[in-house]
């Protein structure tokens, strides 16, 4: 069968689910008790087995069965969850992501995997040699201990609904439904019971859960929880009446049972293990966020589009602004009412369709994000660090080109915050901080704008130590040193050739991590800057447009051209009299606020044919580059506008101090100014 | 039918200066009437500035200074021809296009040696077709990216 066209779906899947393992291990590594996240990873394992089996990949289907055994085991509590184990795990992990890529670079996706697999398997046998002695007892002491007198494990919430309907003069029953093992339409029979079950009384619960059930992710077995008026013997010869049945078990529930159930559980761990009883009072706060999510995925049903067809998209719609304009110009000049109605209105629409073109295009900073706890904490394994990772604002939207170049930035800038800002566990012990660092990865909209902040509260920047460095690589001189401001001293970590780690690492610290990270940034048309307190950490703020493609821009008039000059570089505009431009050596400048500013005619610039004379007062605008500003002089301002940003094509390419162009409401092109080119 | 199974290439024949030159029409996409050409300031002479072509920014070249032949202003008859050349599309502004022929390949012969040629590498060859003569372009030279290129450079 030719599979090449299901080769993107395949892969694109594959990463998926291969970030749900990650982001879900992460997880039970935090809680290693919670079972329904190791279900999450199991069902992720299970669907990139089945998807790479089908494709051919028989490397990443064995792995992931290797893996999906292990997790199973756990999930059947034949194994207690460990770190040792999870390294192992996420070792697997990152296996399955390297296999992927490689298919995705068009590879064959074979990898050695042997001494994975081989780990995998001594942990499921529960041999782990990595494994202690201690946990092993830990590990036995909670299975037996367990009362498994019911089938189904009850949250307090059932409990409570069970408890409820008793009251009520119900019968709880939990029904053990075994299907023939020559069944062959598993999800449908179920189906067919669940249908009878729910004629006789309300269903509880069921165990595996129904969309399990559905996917027939069971054996035979499965266990279904009801309240009902009717007889025992009643229910069990209804379901029995449903084909392919094999045996049907009921066993009615009091109320005993349900709570000593919980408690006995819960007096076992209290004697044997501490941990598992932290856990097991978090257990219930885990519900609701467990719930909160499942809430949040079921709202985000998404497809996948071309990124293209978004801009063809986009492209066509401007074509409708552009007729909209001339729309427009022709109701207003015939004056007819019921025109003039029909216009405005398709005028609101398309401005609704704008929105929802440019929203479309914006994608959550999640994407960036969720690979970043990941490596954090494999970082910080190796730097012998501990550190925690807090992300706020993930759900903050930018425009998809700024996304897809905004992660290899924050990678430096968070392995620089790991490697130079937090200290070792026994440096900030001696500091009286905790041993554990926080690093905060916030993202949030400000305006035009969305800030990325990355704060740890580490070692912070220390002047002098800057200082001798930049002065050693001859980055600045003695003399200027002095005069500069803390900030500026930051900035120079910015330089390029510039390394504070005294020792380099492997992580971060060959210097040149930290320019590439401001070029890349400003090539973005963001900027990035630092504020540190020594002994207290550091911020780095990355600020970027919420879009490349839409910019806010003001429009100018030279003679008869229209220019587009982007607000963002704007300070503010004036109108000058003649006679206050002064002569400095040769060039026109400006007293602003107090401030000598050297004036740009843009005529002369731009060598834009005179038609007419100039009159006394210039239109003047002030823009700035960093600290340096300039003036530039046109005719008049037309006014403020946000346009779409086009790129002049490959024929005109480097053109200067035009940075790209733009399509007006009246079909023409204007040029975007580039005020970066101006100032030197 | 006969005619066009025999026939190895279709050229659009446009006017310059009274003269026939011809492109093939595999490297056209459109042919549309002159608009309203923003300027581009410091790029090569002949390059009139760019056009909004439906949402897309081309830029235009004016055929009649790239070859040296004087400018004229834009009649009723003039046209922008639409090239689409490797990853690239631009306009070039001639005085008409009113014509597609079918030409066999040993109708094109080459350009005749004679003092200037070196002037003329945008020429790949003269088509013959009854009593009328046309030039045949080499785009790729006509546009010359390079040459472009290295104007801007010294004008920058």
């Amino acid at each position: 069968m030719e599979m090449s066209q299901y080769l993107e779906v395949f892969i694109e899947e594959s990463k998926e689910h291969l970030q749900n393992c990650n982001e879900r291990l992460l997880d039970l590594e935090k809680n290693p008790s919670d079972l329904s996240i190791v279900n999450d990873i199991f069902r992720s394992a299970h669907t990139l087995k089945g998807m790479s089996a089908t494709m051919g990949y028989e490397d990443l289907a064995s792995l992931t069965h290797q893996m999906e055994n292990v997790l199973d085991a756990i999930r059947n509590q034949k194994i207690s969850v460990t770190p040792e184990i999870l390294d192992v795990v996420f070792e697997a992990t990152d296996d399955l992501e390297a296999m992927v890529f490689s298919i995705a670079d068009g590879g064959d996706g074979k990898r050695d995997v042997s001494s994975v697999v081989e780990k995998l398997k001594l942990i499921e046998k529960g041999e782990s040699p990595a494994v202690s002695q201690g946990v092993k007892e830990v590990a036995a002491t909670i299975a037996p201990d367990t009362p498994r007198v019911l089938k189904g494990e009850y949250d307090e919430f059932e409990c409570t609904v069970l408890q409820q309907s008793m009251e009520q003069g119900f019968q709880t029953y939990e029904i053990t439904i075994s299907l023939r093992e020559d069944c062959l339409l598993k999800a449908a029979r179920v189906f067919m019971v669940f249908e009878v079950i729910e004629k006789l009384g309300e269903v509880i619960k069921s165990t595996p859960s129904v969309d399990q059930l559905e996917e027939e992710q069971f054996d035979q077995e499965f266990t279904v929880t009801i309240v009902s008026k009717e007889p025992m013997s009643d229910i069990q010869g209804k379901v029995m009446k449903v084909s392919e049945v094999d045996r049907v078990d009921i066993q009615p529930l009091s109320i005993e049972q349900l709570r000593p159930n919980t408690e006995a559980a819960v007096e076992s761990i209290k004697q044997e293990v501490v941990i598992a009883e932290e856990v097991k009072m978090e257990e219930p706060a885990q519900d609701e966020q467990k719930k909160q999510t499942s809430v949040k995925q079921a709202s985000n049903k998404t497809i996948r589009v071309n990124i293209e067809r978004l801009d063809i998209l986009m492209n066509l719609f401007e074509e409708l602004v552009i007729d909209r304009g001339r729309l427009e110009q022709i109701s207003r000049d015939l004056n007819n009412s019921e025109l003039h109605e029909t216009v405005e209105r398709m005028s609101r629409i398309s401005g609704d369709l704008q929105n929802i073109i440019l929203n479309m295009r914006m994608v959550p900073v999640e994407t960036v994000f969720n690979r970043f706890p990941r490596m954090v904490r494999q970082l910080a394994r190796d730097l012998g660090k501990k550190i925690n990772l807090e992300i706020v604002g993930a759900e903050t939207e930018l425009d998809r080109t700024v996304i897809d170049e905004i992660g290899d930035p924050l990678v430096h800038l968070i392995r620089n915050a790991l490697d130079h800002g937090v200290e070792t566990p026994e440096v900030r012990r001696a500091k009286g901080k905790s041993e554990e660092g926080t690093v905060i990865l916030k993202a949030f909209h400000s305006g035009n704008h969305v800030f990325i902040e990355l704060s740890d509260d580490g070692a912070g920047i220390n002047r002098d130590r800057v200082l001798s460095k930049a002065l050693k690589n001859g980055i600045i001189s003695e003399q200027t040193a002095a005069t500069l401001t803390d900030k500026q001293v930051y900035e120079l970590i910015f330089a390029s050739g510039f390394s504070t780690a005294e020792k380099i690492s492997d992580v971060s610290g060959r210097g040149v991590g930290l320019d590439v990270v401001k070029n890349t940034i400003e090539s973005l048309g963001g900027t990035v800057s630092i504020d540190s307190k020594e002994g207290e950490g550091s911020v780095f703020s990355v600020q970027l447009p919420l879009t490349l493609s839409i910019i806010s821009v003001m429009l100018v008039e030279i003679q008869k051209e229209k220019y587009a000059i982007p607000l963002s570089s704007i300070i503010e505009t004036a109108i000058v009299k003649k006679e206050d431009i002064l002569n400095a050596h040769n060039q026109k400048v400006i007293d602003f606020r107090g401030k000598v500013v050297p004036l740009l005619f843009l005529k002369d610039i731009f060598e834009v044919p005179v038609f007419e004379e100039e009159d006394e007062f210039y239109s003047v605008i002030i823009v700035r580059k960093g600290d340096k500003m300039a003036g530039l002089v046109v005719d008049s301002f037309i006014g403020q506008q946000e346009v779409v940003l086009k790129s002049l094509g490959n024929y005109l390419t480097n053109v200067f101090a035009i940075s790209g162009a733009t399509i007006l409401g009246d079909g023409q092109v204007a040029l975007i100014v580039d005020c970066n080119a101006l100032i030197k | 039918m006969s005619e066009t199974s025999v026939a190895d290439l279709k050229l659009i024949i446009f006017q310059l200066k009274g003269k026939e030159y011809a492109i093939p029409v595999s490297d056209v996409r459109s042919i549309e009437k002159v608009q309203h050409i923003t300027r581009v300031p410091s790029s090569s002479h002949f390059v009139k500035g760019v056009i909004n072509l439906r949402g897309v920014v081309t830029p235009i070249i004016d055929l009649r200074s790239r070859f040296g032949i004087e400018e004229e202003v834009y009649s009723d008859s003039t046209r922008v021809i639409i090239v689409a050349l490797e990853n690239m599309d631009v306009g070039l502004i001639v005085d008409a296009a009113n014509d597609v022929i079918d030409v066999q390949t040993e109708a094109i012969e080459p350009q005749p040696e004679v003092v200037g040629t070196e002037e003329a590498n945008y020429i790949s060859g003269v088509v013959k077709v009854g009593k009328r003569l046309m030039i045949l372009l080499d785009l790729e030279m006509v546009l010359n990216p390079e040459e472009v290129k290295a104007t801007q450079g010294i004008e920058g």
